[in-house]
């Protein structure tokens, strides 16, 4: 089946894409950089950090969407870069910056002028190294069509596990905290016990 | 029974039922909804059978045990027929003497009536009752007349008379338009025009399309869902029967909440009686269109009302929410068109189909048609739920029929929308009560929650009851509404403690403002209309708590016990109820709260005799220093 082309307009550029695409994925394809912290590109989009927020604008409506599980429609115009956007994003480093003080985000957080987060960890409680993108627990259902591992918990009790009894085929493959998937990468000692980041007070 | 196997059917049906049935003969109904079951209607009912089986009287008179009434505050609630005398808070003993006064003698027990609080007059009739006579009680009007569990009960009182016209008489495309001209809004909290949303799901793709009713009520305090699905089942399956028609779905979900087991039972019953009737299945009387509904029980997560989060449930994986940026009337449960509506939006549907869009326009607003149940809480005379016309302003819903704030208290604020709502301060009470009207003000219709706070209420404390609320059902899978959440409630946390700072405002507003335009689904998005709101009308209270006071004396961090020397008859009274011992003094000696020890648990203010009102609530002033031991009381002449 031949795809409908569409043309929409991104941070002022003209861009073409196909049906069924994403914005993220558009923009990429015309060299345009949205960034993002859950998504993996061999993976579904799942559109729950919500740092690829964008502004998309149709007819008179603007609205901030995220643009990982948005898609694309002819003349819609999207802005990737906005005061809202940045505060957005900026809040979002401040939120997990202290709970994964790690290379991307230390590196976001840079980016986007977070020089310390002002909501940092509380008295005795240690960076768990995890923000739960879900890309180990996706990685595993999707790739591996395994689902050993899944979320557990609700809110802030919410925390990656093992799903009782496939322990073994787990520890065989051992491929979701592989740093392309799990960018914290100290996912590892955590795994090494079998046992995730553990819950956190409120 | 045979099944129906056309609308004349139902109609013969009709008047059979009517024809067996007495409208001279005496019944007694007993509410029975989950209100009065809580006062003791099971006992109630119960003590009128044996009554009568003592009188002799069993097949003279019939008891019916209905849906909810609605009047909550003053249950159990009896209606006697006819005649209509209502009684209200019916113990078991009272019954001997309505059976013997009202029902042998036509005589009326006079104790067992509605007593006007400001004229002390007594009302017979429930719809004379001050909370009942200005509403206008549309769904909510047949669940005293009606034994959830008696189809024959619905179709007596003309029930499924819209289904049949509709399957006899209407074209799909018909039904659509009638919706649509009506202009009916979701009453599940977004306001969508339903007849749109009706129509996306009716053209979009597919041939398999599902239709599903919301009853995942969550709210605190709400329960206006629960009791139209526990109190008149066949009404909303009548709606849902019929938008599937007009949608082109045969099947459908009733997403129900284990924690509603009453709710379950009926809805259940009722489906089953449809079937055996011939009003679900094959071949609807006989229209050739066939439907079947099946009950998915809610696992208890608030969350879970969110459409695409309860349509993962019903899929059988966690409730959890998806981006929607392709509606779920195009793609909804397993990936087909799903139309999903909240039990009261269905309900009403068989009232435009029997009367017309143009009688439903004109109840209501410019933008918002009909009546809309409202569950009145919290610090107002008459609890209970409400249904008026949209429009009607919050302060004749608050004053007419909820009778006022209790104890000559003034009023501070009106929360609606449930826990994500806003809350809105005096200077609004004049608002029309509408979905546009609400959300001008920064709150929202939400399922129609409405929460009275009075002057002893701490805003700043409620903002963070509900925070907190929010954060506990909190799916956790969007980082905004998870992590933002748990810090908003570590800030109120700390505002209500004395420890926050200016600072910390700034802090408690980006984070507002981030959740809201950031979260995934709705619930993230609306969560911080509790602290937007309050900060917008009641920043004195949070500059207040920051500089070390409460002005309402509720947060315990922030607000000293003392008993004033001066007032002090030392009846003994606090020192008896105080559970941890804080307080010492013997006869005629004035008594002393240790501050060490007291855990400011609120008994010794509230035992102390109103005609001494010698404890005292002290926030942000100085403490006056503790008498010396041994003070003697000074006598009151």
């Amino acid at each position: 089946m031949k795809m409908n082309t569409v043309t929409l307009e991104i941070d002022g550029k003209a861009v073409k894409a196909e049906e069924g695409m994403t914005v993220l994925q558009a923009a990429k394809n015309a060299g345009i950089s949205i960034p993002t912290l859950c998504y993996h590109e061999e993976l579904e989009p799942y559109g729950a950090c919500r740092f690829c927020m964008v502004e998309v604008t149709k007819g008179r409506r603007t609205k901030l969407v995220a643009s990982c599980c948005y898609p694309v429609e002819d003349a819609l115009v999207v802005r990737t870069d906005s005061e809202r956007i940045n505060k957005i994003r900026k809040v979002i480093i401040e939120l997990v910056l202290p709970l994964a003080p790690v290379g991307t985000l230390v590196g976001l957080a840079k980016k986007y002028g977070v020089k310390e987060s002002r909501f940092p960890l509380d008295k005795g409680e240690e960076p768990s190294y995890c923000i739960l993108c879900g890309r180990c627990v996706r990685y595993c259902a999707e790739i591996k069509k395994l689902n050993a591992i899944g979320f557990v918990g609700r809110g802030v009790d919410r925390t990656v596990a093992l799903v009782p009894g496939i322990g073994d085929e787990c520890v065989a493959c051992r491929e979701c905290y592989k740093p392309s998937i799990c960018e914290g990468g100290k996912f590892v000692p955590y795994a090494e016990e079998f046992a995730f980041p553990p819950h956190r007070s409120r | 029974m045979n099944k129906l196997k056309s609308a004349s059917d139902l109609e013969e049906l009709r008047k059979r039922i009517l024809s067996g049935r007495d409208p001279k003969k005496p019944c007694i109904t007993v509410c029975s909804g989950t209100g009065c079951q809580a006062t003791g209607c099971e006992k109630v009912s119960a003590a009128f059978q044996e009554e009568l089986k003592n009188q002799k009287s069993s097949d003279k008179v019939d008891i019916r045990r209905t849906g909810c009434h609605g009047f909550c505050e003053k249950g159990p609630v009896v209606i006697i027929y006819p005649g209509e005398i209502c009684y209200l808070q019916v113990r078991p003993e009272d019954t001997s003497d309505i059976v013997t006064q009202t029902m042998m003698e036509g005589e009326i027990v006079d104790r067992l009536l509605y007593v006007d609080p400001t004229t002390g007059e007594r009302i017979v009739h429930e719809s004379e009752i001050p909370f009942y006579k200005n509403q206008k009680r549309l769904l909510l009007g047949n669940n005293r007349k009606i034994d959830p569990k008696s189809i024959d009960d619905y179709i007596a009182l003309n029930g499924y008379s819209a289904l049949a016209k509709t399957l006899s008489s209407l074209t799909p495309e018909q039904v659509l338009e009638e919706v649509k001209k009506s202009n009916l809004r979701g009453r599940g909290g977004a306001g969508f025009p339903a007849g749109r949303k009706w129509e996306t799901t009716r053209n979009a793709p597919g041939d398999q399309k599902y239709v599903i009713v919301n009853c995942d009520e969550g709210d605190p305090g709400a329960y206006m869902d629960r009791s139209l699905m526990e109190g008149n089942p066949h009404m909303v399956l009548e709606g849902l029967i019929i938008g599937a028609y007009a949608i082109g779905a045969h099947e459908g979900f009733i997403y129900v909440r284990q924690e509603y087991p009453l709710a379950v039972t009926n809805t259940a019953s009722a489906i089953r009686q449809c079937e055996e009737y011939g009003l679900l299945g094959e071949n609807i009387l006989g229209s050739g269109f066939d439907f079947k509904i099946k009950i998915h029980r809610g696992a208890g997560a608030f969350v879970s009302g969110e459409s695409s989060a309860l349509m993962s449930a019903i899929e059988g994986r966690v409730g959890e929410p998806r981006p929607k940026y392709v509606h779920i009337s195009v793609k909804g449960v397993w990936d087909k068109p799903s139309n999903l509506n909240n039990v009261e939006t269905w309900a009403t549907v068989p009232f435009i189909i029997t009367n017309g869009s143009d009688w439903f326009n004109s109840m209501g607003t410019k933008g918002s048609k009909g009546t809309k149940i409202f569950s009145l809480v919290g610090k107002v005379n008459n609890t209970g739920l409400v249904e008026v016309p949209m429009g009607m302003t919050l302060r004749e819903i608050i004053t007419k029929i909820g009778g006022g704030i209790p104890n000559g208290r003034k009023f501070k604020a009106v929360q609606t929308g449930g826990p994500s709502g806003g809350c809105i301060p005096e200077k609004f009470l004049d608002l029309p009560v509408d979905f546009d009207e609400l959300a001008k003000v920064g709150s929202m219709m939400g399922s129609g929650g409405m929460i009275v706070m009075d002057e002893d209420t701490c805003m700043v404390d409620t903002a963070k009851y509900f925070t907190g609320f929010l954060a506990d059902e909190s799916c956790g899978k969007c980082i905004p509404c998870r992590e933002g959440l748990r810090q908003m409630y570590k800030i109120l946390t700390a505002v209500t403690a004395g420890k926050a700072t200016q600072d910390d405002i700034k802090r408690l507003e980006d984070l507002s403002e981030v959740v809201r335009d950031a979260s995934l689904c709705a619930l993230g998005q609306t969560s911080p209309n509790p602290v937007l709101s309050t900060l917008r009308y009641f920043r004195d209270e949070y500059d207040a708590h920051i500089k070390g006071s409460c002005p309402a004396k509720v947060c315990k961090d922030l607000v000293t016990y003392y008993i004033d020397p001066e007032k002090c008859q030392a009846c003994g009274l606090c020192l008896k109820n105080c559970p941890v011992g804080a307080i010492s003094g013997k006869k005629e000696v004035v008594h002393v709260i240790d501050p060490e020890k007291c855990i400011k648990c609120d008994t010794c203010f509230e035992v102390c005799p109103d005609k001494f009102n010698a404890v005292a609530k002290i926030s942000g002033e100085a403490v006056p220093p503790a008498v010396p031991q041994g003070t003697k009381v000074k006598r009151k002449r």
